[in-house]
């Protein structure tokens, strides 16, 4: 057994843990060693995987493991970490960290849902084969729809079923996209590595081929990460689930879409992705500007930080493919940031709207006064969003701008500038929310009653706040071991990828 | 690396250890200790400040050849950026030991300063963080070995603004003022940004060290990518200081509490964008003497504008703001009058009578720090005295605040460039650079140095003579402020006293050789800017002195629509907000929310209620009933028969 699979291990153990738990007291105490053995798991992953390369081991994906599971459809159980995995593992371990933190108050059904979610997530980081890493994405969808279908608030049914069939719409693209690449690469195996290094690497995915299954692929992932015009999920979903929920979604599941976009839509068909890339890009760049101007004029909370992350994850795709490692690096970078600062956001919102039970910005202000804590923790949030140096989000960003802007060409350069702009909207609507609600007197005689934040919410939040400004301050570590897993992958691409030139723009 | 220099690291983990303290802890702190850490933070970074500048003035800065150098301290990788990198370090070079005297110099003042003005303010001691926060970004800014480092301290900085507009966060005002910075100085940074791309990719590098990169030789051949990275990121700084049409934050800025007013939006956050164009000086001397133009016309409107405005406003604070737009655009002409050797015998090289306004500009921007200090501190004295802005309220304040008044009466002469004060020495030199680029240019800074004088002294005279609002002052008992108010005013005064007398030329110039003062100072020149300053200071005096001020109404009275849209700013503000409220948020913000929710999410609850529908009408075909399955089968082995035929 690879010690890798411990990650899924232990969610699973959890279950089994909950399963068993008779009151509140065993069930967080289930949660919260579960959680905490998560993310001393990826910090010692993190650690091994930091020595591995430093003693010289060049190899794509470190601690790898394969094991035969259906033999007749050639479908493996393959696992192994590269730079990008291992911080995507770090983000989830995080995330599900202080989300156990944040649904304090939850029941055991909540968490059996919740912790099946998570190994849905952790597999999926850790598969390299193509089924396995689709069976665990499937995994993670699921719970979404009871989690918000049951817990949730406002017109839950609607939101989660929703969300349920735009991302199940998403895997019926994924799925076709899947098989395509199978059976184009020969039917012969499931695993990532192996299709793309197949005959030395010349890639057997006829390119007639590539083009029907590229687009479906990455449309696929790209309906979980966001892309425009598949993102309406994204506002109604997070805005009915409850907090813990959005924070895991919106903090790791929709960085499974730029993951699987990168990591098999674009590394397994170099060709459909440099002639196809462009309608994704503008489709990403639209993304990043729409959803920024969107966020300024919404009133729910919510719904804000939710048209945010579309510009945010936008970023994220729009790094990826432009096809560049510095871009492809910061791209990573952006999931990392934007996992932790939108669960920050989703974990404030949560708590403010445990106390004054409304989201509507019209109906507030001057929460500084009433509750301090939670105040001061937003306006951090809120700088971090608007890529403040000294928080994760600045370095993200500026790795993707420049690295974007090495594509020396007008119609990479256009996309580039009209991306930056997004950083003087997002200015906008973070400002116009935090002068809004917490600024200013309160006129509402029932909040003046409210209190600040628990111990358990204080712990969650300065956790993020932390992590985000670890990440912010320091960040040439996580960039050195996200670009030792970019690199192969972007060389790959650049590697296979005959420049035809599709592109009308060019 | 110069290792000697090594403790200049502290210089900004001072400021910043304090920072975090008060900002993690502050809470729990009494106001007099959390004032203490701060002060004491930065006195330290003071002393330090002055010794870095005797060691390097006196010291090991000069090379052999008795040129300073630029010292790199220390410098790191912080952030791989692929070819390039994203460095974090300390370069010393004459004009940053020379920002880190002013940063320190007024910051430590408005530290102690703010002991008494802000004396029992609730949330002071989170007061005393973002002081520190922000003296540790400007002085961050400085020191930047790179672009990107400068970069990254100028957002901070912005930050730091921000939130002190914003201290007094329960003010609807101070909370729209400190939006407004923000938000516009982000704008203007965006092409700061842009600016860094296209610098960053053709030059490969983010290093100040230009002779050093051969690439930039490269870069210069790349067409016009490097006058016009250069303007996008004057267009950054244009933002951060102020400068025509993106000045509009500044005004508003003075809603935050006065001492901050002083530090960041007089002395020096609102430098920074002088301070970046004179940082990138042989890049636009050698490459882009063209684009100079523009800065020099851009500075030259603005101080023409901003003086207009400042001569009809009745906001103490505000005149000041305007004030400053007015006296920092002349920092941007005397950067922007400095041209290359006219006959082109070789382009790279400044001429060295030709690159005095870059040594004008660095020396008016240490002595405004001063002079600018102190007036805004001697109006924080007076609205502690009589709670308001507003000149209406004070008149006759002489006769209760004398230590005040001193000091404000010889930074007014100071700014109005009255010798033997700093302002005299450094304008005269500005406006010599002036008119060594052309006559135009030199007069027209004559007129507005002459409506400089004007304008500060009908300030002036508005509040410590004229009419006296003896009822308020009844009712408020304006007196002299504390020990801890009035020792700042007095130690900028007499920095602003003897400054002028500072060999500025020796130890900074475009090009390194020092100037020789005395030899090339234009005594007729001088004397008859002086001339002109008193001739303002006399027409101000004769309006405005009196208890009664006949002259000033009846001009007010014969043009009172330009007296309105001076008053108004000429409605700049208002152009706007037609431009972010109309446009930007009716139009295209909400156009979008609108188009998301009807067209985008219609379509896909289309599909929902079509496959809703559809299977709706298929579920007739499952009736149940015998007759109809058999006709159906029927009408299937019909069609099947057909088809086996055809």
């Amino acid at each position: 057994m690879n010690f890798l699979s411990i990650f899924v291990l232990i969610p699973l153990l959890m279950l089994l843990g909950l399963w068993l738990a008779r009151d509140q007291k065993s069930i967080r105490g289930v949660m919260v060693a579960g959680s905490t053995c998560l993310l001393i798991l990826s910090a010692v992953l993190t650690v091994l995987f930091l020595q591995e390369r430093a003693a010289g081991n060049t190899a794509e994906m470190l601690f790898t493991a394969s094991f035969d599971w259906i033999t007749p459809l050639h479908i493996k159980y393959s696992v192994g970490v590269d730079g990008i995995s291992v911080a995507m593992l770090l983000l989830s371990s995080v995330i599900v960290f202080t989300g156990t933190f944040v649904s304090w108050y939850m029941n055991k059904e909540y968490f059996l849902w919740f912790t099946l979610l998570s190994a849905g997530v952790y597999g999926f980081f850790i598969s390299i084969d193509m089924f396995t890493m689709f069976m665990f994405y499937e995994v993670a969808l699921i719970p979404m729809y009871l989690l918000i279908g049951v817990w949730g608030t406002g017109p839950k049914e609607y939101a989660a079923m929703k969300l349920t069939l735009m991302l199940m719409g998403g895997s019926a693209f994924l799925m076709c996209g899947i098989f395509g690449i199978f059976y184009g690469a020969g039917g012969q195996t499931m695993d990532i590595l192996d299709i793309a290094h197949q005959q030395n690497g010349a890639h057997l995915i006829d390119i007639a081929q590539q083009h029907i299954w590229f687009p479906l692929t990455f449309a696929g992932f790209g309906v979980l990460g966001a892309l425009f015009p598949f993102h309406t999920w994204s506002p109604d979903g997070h805005a009915s689930a409850p907090t813990a929920v959005s924070m895991l979604h919106a903090g790791v599941l929709m960085k499974l879409g730029g993951y699987g976009c990168f990591r098999i839509a674009m590394f397994l068909m170099p060709q459909g992705a440099q002639d196809l890339g462009w309608i994704f890009l503008v489709l990403t760049g639209i993304s990043v500007v729409y959803g920024a101007f969107s966020a300024c004029v919404q009133t729910d909370l919510k719904y804000i930080n939710a048209y945010s992350s579309v510009s945010h994850c936008g970023l994220v795709l729009f790094g990826i493919l432009m096809v560049n490692q510095v871009a492809a690096t910061g791209a990573v970078l952006q999931m990392l940031s934007h996992g932790l600062t939108t669960a920050l956001f989703f974990a404030l919102i949560g708590m403010i709207y445990g106390r004054t039970h409304t989201r509507d910005i019209r109906e507030m202000s001057g929460l500084m006064r009433i509750m301090p804590f939670l105040s001061v923790c937003y306006v951090i949030a809120g700088l971090a969003n608007l890529g403040l140096p000294g928080f994760s989000g600045f370095i993200a960003e500026m790795t993707i701008f420049v690295g974007s802007f090495a594509n020396a060409d007008t119609f990479h350069r256009v996309l580039t500038i009209a991306a930056c702009t997004s950083i003087v909207v997002t200015a906008v609507y973070i400002l116009r929310l935090v002068g809004k609600i917490l600024y200013g007197v309160s006129t509402n005689e029932e909040h003046l009653k409210l209190d600040d934040a628990h111990w358990e919410e204080r712990f969650a939040v300065i956790c993020l706040i932390g992590t985000i400004a670890a990440l912010g301050s320091a960040p040439w570590w996580v960039s050195n071991m996200i670009d030792s897993g970019v690199a192969p992958v972007v060389e790959h691409i650049t590697a296979f990828a005959a420049n035809t030139n599709l592109n009308p723009f060019m | 690396m110069e290792t000697q220099f090594l403790y200049t690291i502290l210089i900004l983990a001072l400021p910043f250890c304090s920072f975090l303290f008060l900002g993690l802890f502050g809470h729990k702190l009494s106001h007099k200790v959390a004032g203490l850490i701060g002060t004491t933070s930065l006195g330290l970074v003071f002393l330090l400040s002055l010794y870095t500048a005797f060691e390097y003035f006196f010291g090991i800065g000069r090379n052999v050849q008795g040129i300073y150098q630029a010292l790199v301290p220390y410098n790191t990788t912080w952030l791989p950026l692929g070819n390039l990198h994203f460095d974090m370090g300390i370069l010393l070079d004459p004009i940053a030991v020379m920002m880190l005297i002013v940063i320190s110099t007024v910051s430590f003042m408005v530290h102690i300063y703010s002991f008494g003005y802000m004396h029992g303010e609730r949330g002071f001691q989170r007061y005393y963080a973002f002081l520190s926060l922000f003296t540790m970004s400007m002085l961050g800014l400085v020191v930047a070995t790179n672009i990107f480092q400068m970069y990254l301290f100028w957002e901070l900085v912005g930050v730091s603004s921000y939130l002190l507009i914003g201290f007094f966060y329960t003010e609807k005002p101070a909370i729209a003022a400190s939006k407004k910075a923000f938000i516009v100085t982000r704008f203007a940074d965006l092409f700061f940004l842009i600016g860094i791309l296209i610098y960053g990719y053709y030059a490969q590098t983010f290093s100040f060290s230009f002779v050093e990169t051969g690439s930039v030789r490269e870069f210069a051949s790349a067409a016009f990518m490097l006058p016009t990275a250069l303007f996008l990121m004057f267009i950054g700084g244009a933002g951060k200081s102020a400068m025509f049409p993106l000045h509009i934050w500044l005004p508003d800025a003075m809603e935050g509490p006065t001492p901050v007013s002083a530090l960041i939006h007089a002395a020096t956050m609102v430098v920074a964008g002088v301070y970046q164009v004179a940082r990138m000086f042989p890049l636009w001397i050698a490459y882009a003497p063209d684009t100079l133009h523009i800065v020099a016309w851009v500075g030259a409107f603005t101080a023409f504008y901003a003086a207009a405005v400042a001569c009809a406003q009745s906001d103490i604070k505000r005149v000041l703001a305007f004030s400053t737009i007015s006296q920092i655009a002349f920092m941007m002409v005397a950067l922007g009058v400095c041209m290359p050797l006219p006959n082109g015998a070789s382009p790279e090289l400044i001429d060295h009578e030709f690159g005095i306004g870059y040594m004008a500009s660095m020396f008016h921007l240490f002595t405004h720090a001063m002079f600018k200090a102190t007036l805004f501190l001697c109006a924080g004295c007076l609205i502690h005295a009589v709670h308001s802005n507003e000149m209406s309220a004070m008149g006759g304040m002489r006769k209760y605040m004398p230590i005040t008044h001193w000091t404000f009466l010889i930074a007014c002469l100071a700014i109005s460039g009255i010798p033997p004060f700093s302002g005299f020495f450094s304008k005269d030199e500005i406006l010599e650079a002036s008119f060594a680029y052309s006559p135009v240019m030199g007069w027209v800074m004559t007129g507005i140095a002459a409506m400089t004088a004007f304008y500060m002294f009908r300030l002036y005279y508005g509040i410590f003579w004229g009419t006296e609002n003896k009822e308020h002052h009844a009712e408020c008992h304006p007196h002299e402020s504390p020990l801890a108010m009035t020792f700042p005013l007095l130690f900028l005064t007499a920095i602003t006293l003897v400054a002028g007398f500072i060999p500025f030329g020796k130890i900074i110039s475009a090009d390194g050789l020092a100037y020789d003062f005395l030899a090339h100072f234009n005594w007729a020149l001088g004397a008859k800017s002086c001339f002109i300053a008193l001739i303002s200071i006399g027409l101000a005096t004769w309006i405005y002195k009196g208890e009664k001020q006949p002259i000033a109404d009846k001009m007010q009275n014969a043009a009172p629509h330009l007296h309105r849209w001076a008053f108004k700013r000429f409605y700049l503000d208002e152009v706007y907000q037609f431009i972010t409220h109309r446009i930007i948020f009716k139009y295209i913000s909400a156009t979008i929310a609108k188009f998301d929710r009807k067209y985008i999410d219609g379509f896909f609850n289309f599909l929902a209620w079509g496959t809703h529908e559809l299977g709706f009408q298929i579920r007739g075909f499952q009736s149940g009933s015998i007759q109809k399955y058999a006709f159906i089968f029927f009408l299937g082995a019909l069609a099947l028969l057909l088809v086996m035929i055809l």
